[in-house]
């Protein structure tokens, strides 16, 4: 069970937490003028990286902020968490990824 | 009742003071306080105690730990029976009771047996073969082997016991109190970290219990008694025997099982629960978790009577029970040269030492011979001879590489056989924390490599084996767990337990012994004990080109018993690396899994069971609802009045005098389960754009108004009607399945998206109570409660809110309907619910005012054709399948879910629409989830075009009425369609799906 540290709360069990996949996907400013296969990939298509990974998560049975984390999905190794609208911090991503 | 005919006559750990009494397979014995079931029945010269999962040979015990193969037992009867049981961890206690597993009739006379005669019929891969070929087979068989085959029954009663969950934290976290642990924990303990020490057994000391080890100049045991003292006394130091760390999880999360009242059977207190579950979060972690003998692999080696070498020491040192009276000790390093020198002190015979190393040299081979123990070497132990148990070995010499035998057979009489293979350090809870392991050439097996984690493994457990070097290392570890958990060993703090170095010989790495005959024919050489997997089966699997450890773990099931194969993998690895020509570490292993040991499920579940299972909501009414006999329906966790009955009715009469009674009089719903989020803000209104499908910019202070909302995949989520109560401030509600969801949902979109909205959601619906009053006369009931609320159709109009007094009690009144009659929604806060209700019900009386459940419900709103989210729609359904295109704004540039709706598969003809479905036979009532054809055949397969999704008799219309999805139903009204049912098919033709006022003259009026 992951120890994740909430920007508000500090560290909580997992179970306390809603993952809510991929961060930083933006919502298109207008989706009318995309095309079905661009709104497919909005809507559908994720990373899904063997490495570090940009997610949202939220604490539900907390304080119920939503927030992004990046975490490693082999080591579950969590190496940053930050707050909605920041962009992801630099995390030695490439370094990381080459350790599996 | 028989004695203890294989008891020594002095020594061990047991309390000769305290006999018990126990009874297995139907025979009572007698064992002592400190037995655990195996010893006692070693003790008792019981054997054998078990027949093998596949072939049901008959089987001996082997281990005296967690490992143990064959002793699985099945503990006590009726609701608090137990399956999967090691007898080697099972405590004795008075009036205990068990019997073998896979024993069909009995352990003794065994019909199962034929399996063995059939054993060319049941090779490696059997069960998928089965599956495969013939078709149907499987069907036949699976009779006779689930019947012949398993381990053990799970209770068919509810447990009775208590079992409780425990969650905490650890600076240290150490697994394992043998010397290594017990150290690891000392230095812990002393920085003033908090500690938690965990063992599986009974006490503390894991090797040294069973005696002869010297620590600091005396006996270990004495050391092992100082040093629990010493950590009982300190504050921060938890100690938990009997329990055994059986998962290890991301982020140095562990799971503990503790044995509470296990071991006390009857005699357990009431106020205790029979076992708790720790899980424990861990600054550190110390894996003193020890290791695991492993046996050579010779013809029949499965023999009652052969055992690992250190448990017959543990047998014969710590349980003064005696596992034979002639022993054969066969091994390839000095270890078990001490067991031999053991099993001699206590009066067993020892007839040989078997020892494939050439020349076995050093002290303890020499110590063996002084003795006056022959000593064998350069040869082993190739084949067990006798009927049930072992009678014989058949020792050959060995040629130089160890591949084949030489020499004249020799025939050595024995009744037990103790083998030692080398060590297998005990890896599991280190694999399941991410750990990388590597292979020691000259432990010949797995070693903690690389942490994943913030974890050290120490002792036998990281393959260190001198109890010298234990104790230095487990002290050393323990300081410096502490150290990074933030602990710093305060002043001089005492130094590291010593002990007298010990001198052994390398082992000499060997697995399967050579044998003079084909393997397989006639002789059977096993890995897996558990699931009866053979050197053969492996060969076989190989053959069949299952090369990977992993492919050839499941195709013959090695290591896949309850056991996880702790005492044959390594060696099933080593057999597979030669027939694939490869070296082990190449091989690789098969991944460790949570538990370590079997857990029961009643543990996992704790106190959640029962009514305890999953929260229940109730309303402010719902006391009456009981009081007046109602059927409660489960929506969500809220407990819902399903319809009222009287006296002598029957559900289906009840429900229809409820709906007569809305729609002709006046009927009265507890409706304050509907979820109600409270909007405020300066942009609750562009929030409401964003996430309904209609526009809401005119909806004035005061009116409510029906709202859908999408997921952005343009899929039916929710919908409810949200009233404009000031400026900036909105009530919405919701299903009230779906409330939870929704709150969560907008949240979401404002805290990720649209961060800049000023506007803040709080759920409300606990704060109100809502009675709806509907039918013609519920504008007449409720004049009679409120002087300040305008009732006339002009003043309060559909589709409105106003706010007043009701009862006497400040009230929101909505003028909403989900029934299709004039009604009215009057809101209380929660605690005035009951009050308003019977004031309600009160005033109706001359009305005849009729309380209505959800069944009622459910039907008036089907007669209107209004969707229930979740019945008329599944996750797949837009609001055009569903005819609500009206209510999508065309207007909006955008909301969520808009731009899905124009996606080709959504805006495409002939999708699954909602129709009415009219039986021909106006009295026959579909039964709901049933599939549409337009096409009935004799028998399925049949091209299927729809299902219903709601289904009733319907009082009002004194006919059945359904709603289905039907692809390309819009354009099918009119159509007759059928729904094959068993013995029967149904008629009935398509319709709009609305079968009442289908104009809304009656909710306006
Ligand atoms: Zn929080």
């Amino acid at each position: 069970m992951l120890l994740i540290p909430c920007p508000w709360c500090g560290p909580r069990d997992e179970t306390e937490f809603s993952c809510g996949g991929e961060g930083h996907i933006p919502r298109p400013a207008d989706p009318a003028a995309l095309t079905d296969p661009e709104w497919a990939d909005y809507l559908f298509m994720r990373k899904n990286p063997k490495g570090v990974h940009t997610e949202r998560w939220v604490h539900s049975q907390g304080c119920r902020r939503w927030f992004n984390v990046a975490r490693h999905t082999v080591s579950h190794e969590i190496l940053a968490v930050y707050k909605m609208g920041e962009p992801p911090p630099e995390t030695g991503a490439d370094s990381k990824q080459n350790r599996t | 009742m028989s004695p203890q005919r294989h008891r020594l006559a002095a020594g061990g750990r047991i309390d000769r003071s305290r006999p018990l009494n126990f009874t297995f397979n139907g025979r009572r014995f007698e064992g002592y306080a400190g037995d655990t079931l195996a010893s006692a029945l070693i003790a008792n010269g019981v054997t054998p105690v078990a027949r093998s999962f596949k072939y049901h040979r008959p089987r001996g015990i082997v281990g005296a730990g967690a490992e143990e193969p064959n002793a699985i037992v099945q503990l006590e009867t009726g609701a608090r029976t137990q399956p999967n049981q090691r007898a080697t961890r099972v405590e004795l206690y008075d009036g205990l009771t068990a019997a073998s597993v896979n024993c069909w009739p009995s352990v003794n006379f065994d019909l199962g047996a034929v399996n063995n005669l059939l054993k060319r019929l049941l090779p490696a891969g059997f069960y998928y073969k089965t599956f495969m070929w013939p078709p149907g087979f499987w069907m036949r068989y699976e009779y006779f082997i689930r019947r012949a085959a398993g381990l053990g029954k799970a209770p068919a009663a509810p447990d009775p016991d208590r079992y409780d969950k425990m969650h905490c934290h650890a600076d240290v976290l150490v697994v394992g109190g043998g010397p290594s642990g017990l150290a690891a924990a000392l230095a812990a303990g002393r920085t003033g970290a908090r500690v938690i020490l965990a063992d599986g057994q009974n006490e503390f000391g894991g090797a040294l219990l069973d005696g002869g080890a010297e620590i600091d100049g005396g006996p270990a045991l004495d050391w092992v008694a100082a040093a629990v003292a010493e950590l009982e006394a300190m504050a921060e130091v938890r100690l938990l025997p009997r329990a055994t760390v059986a998962g290890y999880y991301d982020h140095n999360y562990l799971t503990i099982v503790e044995r509470v009242t296990d071991h006390l059977g009857a005699a357990a207190p009431a106020n205790l629960p029979r076992q708790r579950l720790w899980k424990v979060r861990a600054g550190q972690v110390v894996l003193a978790t020890g290791s695991v003998e492993r046996p050579l692999v010779f013809a029949d080696n499965d023999r009652p009577g052969i055992m690992l070498a250190s448990a017959a020491a543990t047998y014969v040192n710590r349980y003064a029970a005696k596992p034979g009276s002639r022993a054969v000790v066969f091994t390839n390093n000095d270890s078990a040269y001490r067991v031999a020198l053991d099993l001699a002190e206590a009066g067993i015979e020892v007839a040989a030492v078997v020892d494939p190393r050439p020349e076995p040299e050093g002290p303890l081979p020499a110590r063996t011979r002084a003795r006056g123990i022959e000593v064998l070497g350069g040869q082993a132990v190739v084949a067990a001879h006798g009927g049930g148990r072992v009678a014989a070995v058949e020792v050959m010499g060995l040629d130089q590489a160890g591949g084949g035998v030489i020499g004249e057979s020799r025939r050595v009489r024995c009744d037990l056989v103790c083998v030692s293979g080398g060590w297998n350090p005990t890896v599991h809870l280190f694999s399941q924390s991410g750990g990388r392991l590597r292979y020691d050439d000259a432990l010949a097996g797995f070693v903690p490599d690389r942490s994943a984690q913030a974890e050290r493994s120490v002792g036998a457990a990281a393959g260190t084996f001198a109890l010298a070097d234990c104790l230095a290392r487990g002290f050393e570890a323990g300081l410096e767990a502490a150290a990074e958990a933030g602990f710093r060993r305060k002043g001089r703090s005492r130094r590291a337990p010593k002990a007298p170095a010990q001198e052994e010989a390398p082992l000499r790495p060997f697995w399967v012994v050579p044998s003079t005959v084909a393997r397989g024919r006639g002789t059977k050489h096993f890995i897996d004990l558990q699931n009866d997997v053979t050197v053969a089966d492996v060969a076989l699997a190989v053959r069949e080109g299952y090369r990977s450890a992993e492919h050839l773990k499941r195709y013959t099931t090695m290591g896949m018993g309850t056991d996880q194969g702790k005492i044959g993998n390594v060696t099933g690895l080593a057999v597979l690396s030669e027939l694939v020509d490869a070296d082990i570490p190449s091989v690789g292993t098969t991944t460790f899994r949570p538990p370590y040991t079997p857990v029961g499920f009643g543990l996992l579940a704790g106190r959640e069971v029962g009514a305890l299972a999953d929260p229940v909501r109730k309303t402010a009414i719902h006391r009456w609802h009981e009081d007046r006999g109602a059927a409660f329906e489960d929506v969500g966790q809220w407990k819902r009045p399903w319809y009222f009955p009287r006296a002598g009715e029957s559900m289906h009469d009840a429900v229809n005098r409820e709906c007569l009674a809305v729609r002709n009089s006046v009927g009265v719903m507890d409706a304050s389960t509907l979820g109600k989020i409270d909007i405020q803000g300066p942009d609750a209104l562009r929030l409401l754009n964003w996430v309904y499908t209609n526009a809401w910019d005119n909806l004035k202070i005061g009116r409510c108004r029906y709202g859908l909302m999408l997921g952005e995949d343009g899929m039916v989520m929710d919908d409810g009607v949200t009233t404009r109560l000031a400026e900036h401030h909105y009530l919405m509600t919701t299903t009230t399945g779906g409330a939870a969801g929704v709150l969560a949902w907008l949240e979401m979109w404002l805290q990720t998206e649209w961060l800049d909205l000023k506007v803040h959601l709080t759920s409300v619906t606990e704060h109100w109570a809502t009675v709806a009053v509907a039918g013609p006369r519920a504008r007449e009931l409720l004049s009679a409660l409120t002087s300040d609320i305008d009732l006339s159709a002009k003043a309060f109009p559909f589709m409105s809110m106003r706010a007043g007094t009701v009862a006497g009690v400040p009230a929101r009144v909505f003028r909403i309907s989900f029934t299709g009659e004039l009604s009215f929604e009057i809101n209380v806060p929660a605690s005035y619910g009951m009050a308003v209700w019977n004031a309600v019900m009160m005033a109706g009386e001359k009305y005849g005012v009729t309380p209505f459940g959800t069944e009622a419900m459910h039907i008036l709103r089907a007669e209107k054709g209004y969707i229930i989210v979740g019945d008329e729609t599944d996750g797949t359904t837009t609001p055009g399948d569903v005819g609500m295109d009206w209510i999508v704004s065309k207007k909006k540039p955008d909301f969520i879910g808009k731009r899905s709706l124009s996606r080709p598969d959504t805006a495409r003809e002939g999708r699954k629409q909602l129709v009415g479905l009219l039986t021909q036979d106006p009295k026959e009532v579909l039964p709901e989830g049933g599939q549409i054809v337009a096409e009935p055949e004799k028998k399925p397969p049949m091209k299927m075009i729809g299902h219903v999704t709601s289904s009733y008799w319907s009082a009002s219309l004194g006919r059945s009425i359904a709603l289905a999805l039907v692809y390309g139903g819009h354009k099918r009204h009119g159509e007759t369609v059928h729904v094959p049912l068993i013995g029967k098919t149904v008629s009935a033709v398509v319709s709009e799906p609305r079968f009442y006022d289908p104009e809304g003259v009656r909710l306006r009026g």
